[in-house]
C-alpha cells in the first residue's frame, strides 16, 4: 500500500453568510482511491466538492495536493495560473450536464485534442491520433470524431466529457452527478465505462451523487452529506449494509428495489 | 502464523432508528479463532447472527466492541478498527469472501467477474482468464456461458462463478456463505473437493453451511453461534 | 477651412488625444496587448473604421502625410470619405503613394511595397479579440491572455484542418506577438502576415467599438500559429495581375461578365499603377515583355 494521501483534506467550510454551505470537513484520499459523496439535494455536497476543486474558495480550511514531483501544496494559495494548470493537466472534472463541460460547437476530436493543444501539442496528426484512441475507448465509433457534441445522446456526450478529461492522464477526477439525466441503460454502460477506467488507469476520484447504487458500484468509500456536515464515513459496503445514522438508515432504506 | 483468525471479546447489536431507536442485539462477546488448514463451520438456527458474523469479520458490519485479528502482511491487523482503505487492503490479500449471492456488474462477462481479484493484485491478464476458465471448467459451467455476463444465469450458475471467484486466489483466510446452497449433488461435491484443497494449502476457512452432507464433509468443528446469542442469555 | 474653425485640429479634443496616446504608449509597450481605451463617438457610423480614425487623429500632425486603403484600394468609398475627412479636420497633405506616406490607415490590406522605418500603419479593426469566437467570456478571455492560455486557438485551427483537410483561416489569422500575446490582425488576409515580421514600420490597431488599442511596434517578431504537420502558408495566385502582370502579390478576382469571365488584378491599386508607370503591363493591357515570356 502506498502510504502517503494524494489528496489531503481538513477543516473545509464554507459559508454563505449565515448559513451554511458545508462545515469543517476533512479526510485524506489515496492513489487509486474512489470516495463518493453522497446525500440529498442542498446537502452542501457540491459546494464541498466546488471547494475541493478549487472552483469555489471555502471560508476556512485547506486542501493540499501531492504534486507530480511529490511535494504537496496548498491549493489555495497556489497562484491562480498553477491552479488552472493543474486542473487542465493532473485533474478532471466530469459535470453533471455535458454542455457545461464541452465545448458543444467544436467537434469531438477537438474536445478531447483541446488539452493536449492547451499543454503544447503542436502535431495535428499526433493530436488526431490521441484523439481517435480515447474515443474508442469511451466507445464512441470513431468515424463520429468530426461531428460536434450537440449531433450526440446524453450518453454518448458524457462519455466524450470523459475522454475530454481523462486524456492527459489525471491522477484525480471530479464528478458531479456523472450519471444524473441519463436513461438507467445508458447509466448502467457509462458507470462500467468510469469503473473500468477508474481500475484501469489507477485514478483517484471523488464522485459526488445522491444515486447509492452509483456509489456503491464506483466508491471504496463514502461520506454521507446532510446540512452542510458529514454525518456518517467509511466503507462503502460498511456504510450501505450497517448504516448507523438516522439519516444513513432513512436514506438506505429509501432504496427502490427492482 | 498457525491462526491467522482471532475474533474477541465481539459484540454487535443494530440501533433501528427509524423504528424509535429500537436497538436489536445480534451477538454478544464472540471468542474464537480459525487455525491454518482449519474449516470452521458456524451452527445454530437461522436467524442467530451466523452471517452478521461473517459481514463483521469481513468488515461490512461495524462492531459494537471487539476485536477481529486478522494477519495480514507479516503484521496483525484489528479489522474492527482500522480505517477502510486497510479494509479493502486486507480482502485484496487476506481474506476472501463468497457471499450466496452475486452481485453482478453490468456487461462484465462471467470469466472476467472470476478473474477479477487476481487483476486486481496485478496478476497478468491472460494468466488470470487461464486460471478462470480451469475453475468454471471444473465447476461444470458451460463453456458457452463464460463470455456472457451473468446478470441472467440462473442462480447455480450465478453461484458456481461466484465460487470461483472466491476460490481463484490464494487467500489465507476463506469465508463462505452458504456456497453450495443452490447447487446439485454433482456440483456440491466439486465444492468439497475445492474446499479440501484449499485445506491442504493451509487455508483458515470460516463457513456456514446448511447442507448437511456438505457440513460433515468440510467441517473440522462446528462453532454453535447460539453461544452468543443474546436470546439465550435472556432465556437462560 | 475658416468655416471649420471651431475644430480642434484633427477633430478630437486635446484632452481625448492624449488619452488615447497614453493608451497607444501602453500599447507598444506591451506588444500585443489589447489596452482598454475610452472610445468616442465619430462622425461616421461602428464599422466604418472609427478605431483606426480614432488613432489616426490621436498621431497625426500637421506636417504627416495620410493615404488610406480600403482593401488595397485607395478609391474607394470608405478610403475616400476617411480621407477626405482628415483633410477637412486637419488640412493635411494625402497621398496614394505608400512611399511617400508617413500614416498609413487600412482596413485589410498592408501595401506591398515594404515599409520603411518612420512609418505608422494604423489598422482599423472590427473585434480585437482573437479568442472570442471559441470563448464568449470577456472575463474569461482576459484571463486566457493574462495566464497565456492559448490552447484554444489551436483548436480553431484543429477545427479548420479536421474539416477542410487543412487550415482554411485566409484572414483574421491568428499571429503571437514578441513571443507572448496572441492577437488578431482582423481582416487583414494571411497573405500580409509575413508583412508583419519585423517590420520597420510601427503597426497601430483601433477597434472603436470594441473600445480596444494595440500594438506591434517596428522589428518585433509576428509568428503565424499553425501545427509542425500543418505549417502556416500564405495564398498563392497562379496568375498574375491582368494590369501590371505581377506576381506574388494579393490580387482581387474581379467577374467580368455573366458567362464566366473574370480577371485577376493587384489588391494594391497604388502598387500596381507604379508598376505600369514603370513600363510593366499584364495581358488585358498591351502584349508587354512579361507576357511574351
Amino acid at each position: 500500500m502506498n502510504d502517503t494521501p494524494l489528496f489531503k483534506v481538513s477543516g473545509v467550510s464554507k459559508f454563505y453568510g449565515q448559513r451554511i454551505g458545508c462545515k469543517d470537513v476533512s479526510f485524506d484520499l489515496w492513489p487509486g482511491e474512489v470516495l463518493a459523496i453522497v446525500g440529498e439535494s442542498g446537502s452542501g455536497k457540491t459546494t464541498l466538492l466546488n471547494c475541493l476543486s478549487t472552483r469555489l474558495m471555502p471560508t476556512a480550511g485547506s486542501v493540499e495536493y501531492r504534486m507530480r514531483d511529490g511535494q504537496f501544496r496548498d491549493l489555495y494559495h497556489m497562484s491562480e495560473a498553477e491552479r488552472r494548470f493543474l486542473m487542465r493537466t493532473d485533474w478532471g472534472f466530469v459535470h453533471q450536464n455535458p454542455a457545461d463541460g464541452l465545448r458543444m460547437t467544436v467537434s469531438a476530436g477537438a474536445n478531447v485534442g483541446e488539452r493536449l493543444m492547451a499543454i503544447g501539442d503542436r502535431h495535428y496528426g499526433n493530436i488526431r491520433a490521441t484523439a481517435t484512441d480515447w474515443l474508442s475507448r469511451v466507445e464512441i465509433s470513431t468515424d463520429r470524431i468530426d461531428d460536434q457534441p450537440r449531433a450526440f445522446s446524453g450518453g454518448m456526450r458524457q462519455r466524450l466529457q470523459i475522454a475530454r478529461n481523462l486524456v492527459t492522464g489525471p491522477r484525480l477526477v471530479f464528478m458531479d452527478e456523472p450519471t444524473g439525466g441519463l436513461d438507467v441503460s445508458v447509466q448502467a454502460r457509462l458507470l462500467d465505462l468510469v469503473r473500468g477506467l477508474v481500475n484501469d488507469l489507477g485514478l483517484s476520484a471523488i464522485v459526488v451523487t445522491h444515486d447509492l447504487a452509483v456509489a456503491r458500484l464506483l466508491s471504496h468509500r463514502m461520506m454521507v452529506m446532510k446540512d452542510g456536515y458529514v454525518i456518517e464515513q467509511g466503507l462503502t459496503d460498511r456504510v450501505l449494509d450497517d448504516p448507523r445514522e438516522p439519516y444513513t438508515q432513512l436514506l438506505v432504506s429509501s432504496i427502490l428495489q427492482v | 502464523m498457525a491462526t491467522p483468525l482471532v475474533v474477541s471479546e465481539v459484540f454487535k447489536s443494530f440501533t433501528m432508528h427509524l423504528r424509535d431507536g429500537l436497538k436489536l442485539a445480534v451477538v454478544n462477546d464472540v471468542n474464537f479463532s480459525v487455525a491454518s488448514g482449519e474449516c470452521v463451520v458456524l451452527g445454530g438456527p437461522s436467524g442467530i447472527g451466523k452471517s452478521s458474523i461473517l459481514k463483521m469479520l469481513y468488515g461490512n458490519y461495524a462492531v459494537d466492541a471487539g476485536q477481529i485479528l486478522v494477519a495480514h502482511r507479516d503484521r496483525i491487523v484489528d479489522v474492527a478498527a482500522v480505517d477502510p482503505r486497510t479494509v479493502l487492503d486486507v480482502r485484496r490479500h487476506t481474506m476472501g469472501y463468497v457471499s450466496q449471492f452475486l452481485r453482478t456488474v453490468p456487461r462484465v462477462s462471467a470469466i472476467d467477474v472470476v478473474a477479477e481479484p487476481l487483476l486486481a493484485r496485478g496478476v497478468d491478464a491472460g494468466e488470470a482468464r487461464d486460471k478462470a476458465a480451469a475453475l468454471l471448467a471444473g465447476l461444470n459451467l458451460p463453456r458457452e456461458l463464460w463470455n456472457l455476463p451473468p446478470a441472467t444465469f440462473s442462480g447455480g450458475e450465478q453461484q458456481r462463478v461466484n465460487i470461483a471467484r472466491g476460490f481463484i486466489t490464494d487467500h489465507r483466510i476463506l469465508l463462505l456463505d452458504e456456497p453450495t446452497a443452490s447447487l446439485d449433488a454433482a456440483n456440491r461435491k466439486v465444492v468439497v473437493s475445492m474446499i479440501a484443497a484449499k485445506k491442504a494449502e493451509g487455508v483458515a476457512m470460516l463457513g456456514i453451511f446448511h447442507d448437511e452432507e456438505v457440513r460433515e464433509a468440510v467441517a473440522d468443528r462446528i462453532l454453535d453461534v447460539s453461544a452468543f446469542s443474546p436470546r439465550k442469555a435472556v432465556a437462560a | 477651412m475658416t468655416e471649420l474653425a471651431s475644430y480642434n485640429f484633427a477633430y478630437l479634443d486635446e484632452q481625448t488625444k492624449r488619452m488615447i496616446r497614453r493608451a497607444i504608449l501602453k500599447a507598444i509597450a506591451i506588444p500585443g496587448y489589447q489596452v482598454p481605451f475610452a472610445s468616442r463617438e465619430m462622425p461616421m457610423p461602428y464599422g466604418w473604421g472609427t478605431g483606426g480614425v480614432q488613432v489616426t487623429a490621436a498621431i497625426i500632425g500637421p506636417e504627416d502625410v495620410l493615404k488610406v486603403i480600403d482593401q488595397g484600394a485607395d478609391d474607394t468609398t470608405n478610403a475616400v470619405s476617411i480621407r477626405a475627412f482628415f483633410q477637412k479636420v486637419a488640412d493635411v497633405a494625402v497621398t496614394t503613394h505608400t512611399a511617400d506616406a508617413t500614416i498609413i490607415q487600412t482596413r485589410h490590406r498592408i501595401p506591398e511595397r515594404k515599409l520603411s522605418e518612420g512609418q505608422v500603419l494604423v489598422y482599423q479593426v472590427p473585434i480585437p479579440e482573437p479568442l472570442r469566437f471559441l470563448e464568449p467570456r470577456e472575463t474569461e478571455t482576459r484571463k486566457m491572455h493574462a495566464l497565456e492560455e492559448y490552447g484554444l486557438m489551436h483548436v480553431k485551427l484543429y477545427e479548420d484542418i479536421a474539416r477542410h483537410g487543412r487550415i482554411s483561416t485566409t484572414y483574421a489569422y491568428p499571429v503571437k506577438v514578441a513571443g507572448r500575446y496572441v492577437m488578431d490582425p482582423s481582416p487583414t488576409p494571411k497573405f500580409d502576415n509575413p508583412k508583419m515580421h519585423m517590420s520597420e514600420a510601427l503597426q497601430l490597431f483601433g477597434a472603436g467599438r470594441e473600445k480596444r488599442i494595440y500594438a506591434v511596434p517596428p522589428h518585433t517578431d509576428v509568428v503565424s500559429l499553425d501545427f509542425e504537420d500543418h505549417p502556416f502558408e500564405i495564398q498563392r495566385f497562379e496568375q498574375s495581375c491582368a494590369l501590371c502582370a505581377a506576381h506574388g502579390v494579393y490580387l482581387d478576382e474581379v467577374v467580368l461578365d455573366d458567362k464566366g469571365g473574370r480577371m485577376f488584378v493587384c489588391s494594391d491599386t497604388d502598387n500596381c499603377e507604379d508598376r505600369r508607370e514603370h513600363g510593366h503591363s499584364g495581358e488585358m493591357l498591351a502584349p508587354s515583355k512579361e507576357a511574351a515570356e
